[in-house]
């Protein structure tokens, strides 16, 4: 996912001399063409993810497109106030990809882990929060967001992920995608979350149960009233993502929700607060029950 | 783009500098506003800049290729305000409406380009990243504009100043110039207490800097200073300069980080300036 991002602005930049990328000194291979293709136009800025971001804002504010790369927690913590006041409040061209989203780096512990970016993305002003959920998504995106005005932070997984298209969707940042139409419940999932939902739906349906599912890909801009339109319709909606459920897709519906007159129940899937416990993400995954299994079963639990 | 020399003498530099003086004095006493102390340190180098080096202008405000100044230690924003108004950038509408609930200017600059503020500033540790961003954009297209950054010493603790200054160094960013307000004295005490500094322009010149030491209340060194940058690789003034500057019992004196004047210490300062 994280090449096909890379591979695609490498295309874009050979007609585009305004862009710029920035790297805090990760990223091993992944800018190697668009480095020898545009060596003053790429940066590695060093292991100095502030510096990085106020760098990104004075090329910005001098009429540059910039995207800064890193893994989450650095991108985005490291680096949260510079983000907050010089390209937040500054409403500034500048695109943030974080890669590593929840426990995509698995065994390397948890200060590699992106479980809390979102939650703080989300207060920022002025601040587009998009998900992409396999490499075609990603991208579609990359181009988008060539064009797309003001600040955005783009979260994406590492490697490997499964394909949920076959060509390139129609994918428009704030506009939720459905991607299965059911009728008893809904369920809004989250970047990787939406191939287990996919998952899940299938499970579901061989179980009698009629699953709609939405690629929720955009956290901001939110679309509030196709929330309440899909609530409205359907009996239970469930949340699935892999970030902390304080903060998450899960928080954002549920404000949605409650503010509306929905009648229906709710219930997010997510990460807790951690424990102490290691593993591979997949490993990790399946201890905080974001399988499709585990998943599956608790829905049918809660509904009977 | 070509803008107008303002080129000002020393005579009308210190004429400006006592002018500026007294326009601080009254909106801080006016607003009960913090900062006057840092404010005045910098009156002499931002004299300098907006009425001799800076080729910036109200009429041109978003020329691309106009002179940046960031002013990084946003806490001294009165200073920065009082003279914008004086080369014209601000009207005394404005100046006015500083620190005035539904007013115009805060206590730390807020981004408004077409009113000369560049940077919104206040945290410090910010500005001389986003300069170096900007001077780097300036090389990267061939432009020939210079981003002026001003700083303060306490700011100098920031970790991710360090990070700008071994960015800029590495890029040799020769139309960066940073500016150090060096008045020694920082929020809750004596920089030498807090986190020696010294010896500031050995570090900078280790960075890859071009750094030079200058009396920064002495025009004639302020002016020989900004004559001589290094034309290839990025330049720093280290500005010795006194906290409070102008007003005697204001000087060296830490409580004027933070109080205002009352009416009596107001007219004397008053007495003090013109």
């Amino acid at each position: 996912m994280r090449a096909s991002f890379f591979d695609m602005l490498v295309d874009l930049s050979k007609d585009r001399d305004d862009l710029f990328v920035l790297t805090a000194d990760l990223g091993f291979k992944l800018f190697d063409t668009f480095k020898s293709q545009c060596s003053d136009r790429f940066y590695d800025v060093g292991v100095a993810e502030a510096n990085m971001i106020g760098i990104a804002a004075g090329l910005s504010l001098t009429g540059r497109n910039v995207f800064c790369y890193s893994i989450i927690p650095f991108l985005v913590m490291r680096a949260y106030e510079q983000i907050r006041i010089d390209i937040a409040y500054h409403n500034l061209n500048v695109k943030l990809v974080g890669v590593g989203g929840g426990f995509t780096y698995g065994m390397e512990g948890i200060t590699h882990f992106g479980l809390e970016d979102l939650a703080l993305m989300r207060s920022l002003q002025n601040m587009s929060i998009v998900v992409p959920a396999d490499l075609w998504e990603a991208r579609k995106l990359a181009r988008i967001a060539c064009d797309y005005p003001g600040p955005l932070y783009i979260r994406l997984g590492r490697t490997g992920e499964p394909q949920i298209h076959e060509a390139e969707p129609a994918f428009e940042i704030g506009k939720p995608m459905i991607l299965r139409d059911g009728k008893q419940i809904a369920l809004i999932c989250l970047g990787n979350m939406v191939h287990i939902g996919l998952q899940v739906a299938d499970l579901l349906q061989s179980r009698g149960l009629s699953a709609t599912l939405v690629n929720m890909h955009t956290l901001k801009p939110v679309d509030a009233g196709f929330i309440r339109q899909l609530a409205g319709a359907h009996e239970w909606v469930f949340t699935l993502e892999e970030h902390n459920v304080h903060g998450g897709i899960g928080s954002l519906v549920a404000e949605v929700l409650i503010e509306s007159s929905y009648r229906g129940s709710f219930k997010r899937f997510g990460i807790p607060d951690l424990e102490k416990v290691m593993g591979n993400a997949d490993y990790l995954r399946a201890y905080y029950g974001l399988t499709t299994e585990k998943i599956a079963e608790r829905i049918l639990t809660l509904l009977h | 783009m070509t803008y107008p020399e303002k080129n000002a003498g020393l005579e009308e530099l210190i004429n400006i500098a006592r002018k500026i003086r007294l326009s601080i004095l009254d909106l801080i006493y006016r607003t009960r506003s913090p900062h006057i102390g840092p404010s005045f340190s910098i009156v002499e180098i931002l004299v300098a800049l907006y009425f001799r080096f800076l080729r910036a202008s109200p009429e041109q405000v978003l020329d691309p290729g106009r002179d940046r100044f960031i002013l990084s230690k946003g806490h001294s924003c009165a200073a920065l305000y009082a003279v914008l108004r004086e080369r014209g950038f601000l009207t005394q509408e404005d100046l006015d409406g500083f620190a005035m609930n539904g007013g115009t200017l805060e206590q730390h600059p807020n981004i408004d380009m077409e009113k000369g503020i560049e940077v919104s500033t206040g945290s410090l540790g910010h500005g001389l990243s986003i300069g170096a961003g900007m001077a780097l954009s300036g090389k990267v297209t061939a432009q020939n504009y210079r981003v002026f950054v001003l700083l303060s010493d306490g700011e100098l603790n920031e970790g991710s100043v360090w990070e700008a200054v071994m960015f800029a160094g590495h890029h040799r960013l020769s139309n960066l110039i940073a500016m150090v307000d060096a008045n020694k004295i920082q929020a809750l005490g004596c920089t030498r207490d807090i986190i020696n500094l010294e010896p500031l322009g050995r570090k900078w010149d280790s960075f890859g800097w071009h750094a030079q030491d200058v009396d920064g209340h002495n025009f004639k060194q302020i002016v020989q200073a900004l004559d001589s940058l290094s034309p290839d690789q990025p330049n720093v003034l280290i500005l010795h300069t006194v906290k409070g500057k102008g007003v005697s019992f204001m000087e060296h004196e830490l409580l004027w980080h933070y109080r205002a004047p009352n009416e009596k210490e107001y007219r004397q300062a008053l007495q003090e300036l013109k």
